[in-house]
């Protein structure tokens, strides 16, 4: 038995039962949840399927397997790009669909990774992905020739339609695909020069846009099994806090409770026929947490403990040069400044959920995940299942952000409480009180920047001490050797395709004294590069206004061992007039950074009114991706990427008292809304030679182009955020 | 027991009477497109018309409603998904993770039908709804296609 339908067997529910019904009398639409593979689809892809990537219909329809997760940042298509542009397919025949982590297991991995996080969604898999259609296409053309009894090397294929060059004749891929899923898969098979490119590289429209204006998308908080029931769940608000006590008995007769379940240690869970009955009654549950030892620590003895690091011996180098204290002792000015970042949620749209079926022998989830396999190894070992008896379906989400990567809290718990509950299926909703409260947090951290000019105004020496948490010690503490978290020290090291450090500075130390607290931490869209951005370019421009250097000069005066770092904040200085007038009472500031393989660079135009109000006119975007495989989309993400840099800078902060976070909704989580968004012009400059991710490296300059702009309008520096906390009247 | 007038037929769904109009919407009814984010008429994600009129559904129980009254949700906006606002947020491929954005598509709706020539300043005002993937400049250029007729320019 297939896997799939395994789960269709046991939970006694076919493709049909998904059917939401009263929705279509409505004018509704159905919200038939599809099971990739299901019974009758296997028996046919067993044919049709070209390879693992492929997939090829009788009607010359394309199917495109794409193991990395959508969620928002239009990975899908850009992968369905890459895959169509060596298959030489025609684009307008082409779907997708996610085969699941059991089948990646089954199928010895033949997806490889599905972890969609780090910008890596493209830049990790693009060639073999590519492969996978440049053999399919080998294999199509292959099975022409045979039926025609021709050499290949004779046949071309282009839009689906291959061609017998010297007689013309033509067949399509649908017409050779049960022969060519027969022939033995080409090894290696040669790419195409991407200058050659006629899919990939170009505009194109996505590929899951229709569903998203009709309401039709199925999105994890929106999945209906036969029989389901919803739950809702509370988790102690003080971070290692457990459940003492809890009086179901209180609430098991309000309408439509099934079930109250402790949920591991710290979290309690009503199961009711809906979520809002759930929530209801979980409202009116007596619960009784034990605090545990944290009880105690607010945003103040956090701050406290950073500082302390500041000046610490216990620290890890992670970029050094010369002898930065001599430099710094001999320098004609030293410039000194602490910054600090605070903790932030993802704040993803749709809160955490996922939808669970446990039997015995066997665990299914359903949830959006940017990690099927981590969510998969989560699913068996909270079902104490083997990963081989359990599965996850991957489903659409309503933004990922880092949260839905790396740690699967939610799958957890809504396996343990599947578990009290033996074939039934319960769906999993958090509140966006417990979104907000138990977020895997942007890290905390505090920077000391010490710099040394010499009396010509350069730059000799630059100490830039980071004191604060590790999301790796937090989340995969295997991988700290000998105390260093490299993530830590983004868009700051000496050298390598990731994140260098884009100046040449004689005597340079940047290090790290790792100061973990107990709200935990998570990749946060962006990670560690937002916080060391704004350190590093907000305390340049403090340097040459010290110096007395136009901060675009200063830059370049540093910058020429690093081309690719220069060209990008020379495209924003020329697009944006740097060093022309800008328009009355409009104030420019710049930032650049290298993160998650791109270069990139923003120069932000700002005013400041005199009672304090802060407008972003315009920001000047430009990235080096080394490739660009779908340049609108990229667009997309860089104007994105920076209503979550300013949501950040403006207004991110979750603040702690009594150990628990205190911001438990968007009324004191705010965020950036229409009305603050800047125009947003985007330099898309690929140089080529190399793959750098998009969704993220733009967010770093966003916040630090900002408040050097500000510094310009006020002459005040803003060393810490959210800028709400701050006034810009002029001094 | 409740009595709703949704996307044009009469409804019967047995709630309390305090709850949401959107819970009873996605769960009693089946209506899915309109989404939870904040519980709380924040962020805007369950927005519906209620009488032509942008409402929070997440804020609004089921006992203020009457069958008089005409709710119509993202199900109900277009049969096929041809509602101007729609087509344009088609031609600028605005949605990212797409969350937000049924309840962005029915804020516009109405702001639209209420001032087809919106200015900068009136979007401003009346589009509230939160986007955290940041679709917020497509949304805005989507809406004066729409306003336009579907021409740019
Ligand atoms: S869910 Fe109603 S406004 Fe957020
Ligand atoms: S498109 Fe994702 S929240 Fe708006």
């Amino acid at each position: 038995m297939t896997i799939a339908e395994h789960v269709s067997h046991r939970t006694q529910v076919s493709r049909r039962d998904f059917i939401v019904g009263s929705a279509a009398a409505l004018g509704g639409f159905s919200l038939g949840f599809h099971v990739p593979f299901g019974r009758e689809a296997a028996a046919q892809d067993a044919v049709r399927e070209i390879n693992a990537w492929v997939v090829v219909n009788p009607d010359d329809t394309v199917v495109i397997r794409i193991a990395r997760s959508e969620m928002g940042q239009g990975t899908l298509t850009g992968l369905a790009q890459l895959v169509a542009e060596e298959l030489e397919c025609d684009w307008s025949k082409v779907t997708t669909e996610y085969p699941t982590p059991g089948q990646n297991l089954a199928r010895n991995r033949v997806w490889g990774s599905f972890a969609t996080g780090g910008s890596r969604g493209i830049r990790d898999s693009h060639e073999y992905v590519r492969k996978g259609g440049a053999a399919a296409r080998q294999m199509l053309i292959q099975a022409a020739a045979n039926a025609w009894n021709v050499p290949a090397s004779e046949c071309r294929a282009e839009n689906s339609v291959i061609t017998h060059i010297p007689t013309g004749r033509t067949t399509t891929f649908g017409k050779v695909a049960a022969a060519a899923a027969r022939l033995e898969p080409p090894q290696d098979p040669p790419l195409k020069d991407p200058k050659d490119w006629k899919i990939a590289g170009k505009p194109l429209k996505r590929l899951d846009t229709a569903a998203k204006l009709t309401g039709k998308q199925v999105y994890g908080i929106d999945l209906k099994l036969p029989g389901m029931l919803n739950a809702a769940i509370k988790a102690c608000p003080v971070f290692g806090g457990k459940v003492r006590r809890f009086d179901a008995a209180a609430v098991q007769n309000m309408p439509g409770v099934k079930r109250v379940v402790q949920v591991g240690d710290n979290a309690v869970a009503v199961v009711a026929d809906t979520w809002w009955r759930a929530k209801t009654a979980l409202d009116a549950l007596p619960i009784e947490w034990d605090e545990g030892p944290n009880a105690n620590v607010s945003s103040a003895t956090i701050a406290e403990m950073l500082r302390a690091g500041l000046d610490a011996d216990d620290a890890v180098v992670g970029n050094q040069r010369g002898d930065v204290r001599a430099a710094l002792a001999a320098a004609a000015k030293r410039v000194e400044a602490v910054y600090s970042y605070p903790f932030q949620n993802h704040a993803t749209m749709e809160p955490m959920n996922a939808t669970a079926v446990w039997t015995p022998d066997r665990c299914e989830v359903w949830t959006p995940t940017q990690n099927g396999e981590a969510a998969l190894a989560a699913t068996a070992e909270a079902a104490g299942l083997p990963p081989s008896k359990c599965d996850v379906h991957k489903l659409h989400l309503g933004g990922g952000f880092g949260r839905r990567g790396a740690v699967h809290d939610w799958v957890h718990q809504v396996v343990a409480i599947a578990k009290q509950m033996p074939g039934t299926p319960v769906k999993l909703i958090w509140s966006r009180e417990e979104d907000m409260l138990h977020g895997r947090y942007h890290p905390v951290t505090q920077c000391k920047l010490v710099g040394g000019l010499d009396a010509h105004g350069n730059l000799t020496a630059l100490h830039m001490r980071i004191s604060g948490q590790s999301i790796v010690a937090g989340i995969f503490p295997q991988n700290i050797q000998n105390g260093r978290d490299p993530v830590v020290f983004q868009g700051l090291n000496p050298g390598g395709a990731e994140a260098a450090f884009g100046y040449t500075i004689p005597n340079l130390l940047i290090d790290h004294a790792m100061r973990n607290t107990h709200v935990p931490p998570g990749f946060w869209r962006g990670v560690n590069l937002n916080h060391n951005a704004i350190y590093l370019e907000c305390f340049m421009d403090e340097l040459a206004h010290a110096a007395g250097v136009d901060p675009l000069e200063f830059r370049r005066r540093l910058m020429a061992n690093h081309p690719r770092h220069l060209a990008v904040l020379n495209a924003v200085a020329e697009r944006a007039g740097w060093g022309k007038p800008a328009p009355a009472g409009v104030h420019r500031g710049l930032a650049q950074i290298m993160g998650f393989g791109s270069y990139v660079a923003a120069c932000a135009e700002v005013s400041v009114s005199d009672d304090g109000v802060l407008k972003i006119h315009r920001i000047v975007a430009a990235t080096d991706p080394g490739h660009a495989v779908n340049p609108q989309q990229i667009e997309a993400q860089v104007e994105g990427s920076f209503v979550y840099g300013l949501s950040a800078a403006l207004y991110g902060e979750c603040t702690v008292a009594n150990g628990r976070i205190e911001q438990e909704n968007f009324d004191t989580y705010q965020v950036m809304r229409i009305d603050e968004m800047p125009a947003v012009e985007t330099i898309v400059m690929p140089s080529g030679g190399f793959w750098g991710g998009v969704g993220e490296p733009t967010i770093a300059v966003a916040a630090p182009a900002v408040l050097n702009a500000i510094f310009a309008a006020t002459g005040k520096r803003i060393r810490d955020l959210p800028l709400k906390n701050h006034d810009l009247r002029k001094a | 027991m409740a009595r709703l007038n949704v996307n044009g037929s009469i409804v019967d769904v047995d709630v309390e009477p305090d709850t949401p109009l959107l819970w009873v919407l996605r769960e009693q009814i089946g209506l899915t497109g309109t989404k939870y984010g904040c519980g709380i008429a924040q962020c805007g994600a369950c927005t519906v018309h209620v009488d032509g009129v942008a409402t929070r559904s997440c804020a609004l129980p089921v006992s203020a409603l009457t069958e008089d009254q005409k709710i119509v949700t993202i199900e109900g906006l277009s049969p096929d998904g041809s509602h101007p606002v729609q087509r344009a947020w088609a031609e600028l491929d605005v949605p990212q993770c797409g969350y937000c954005q049924a309840g962005m598509i029915m804020a516009a709706a109405a702001l639209l039908k209420d001032n087809p020539r919106p200015t900068d300043a009136d979007i401003d005002v009346e589009i509230t709804n939160i986007c955290r993937c940041g679709t917020y400049n497509r949304v805005r250029a989507a809406i004066k296609l729409a306003a336009n007729g579907g021409r740019t320019g």
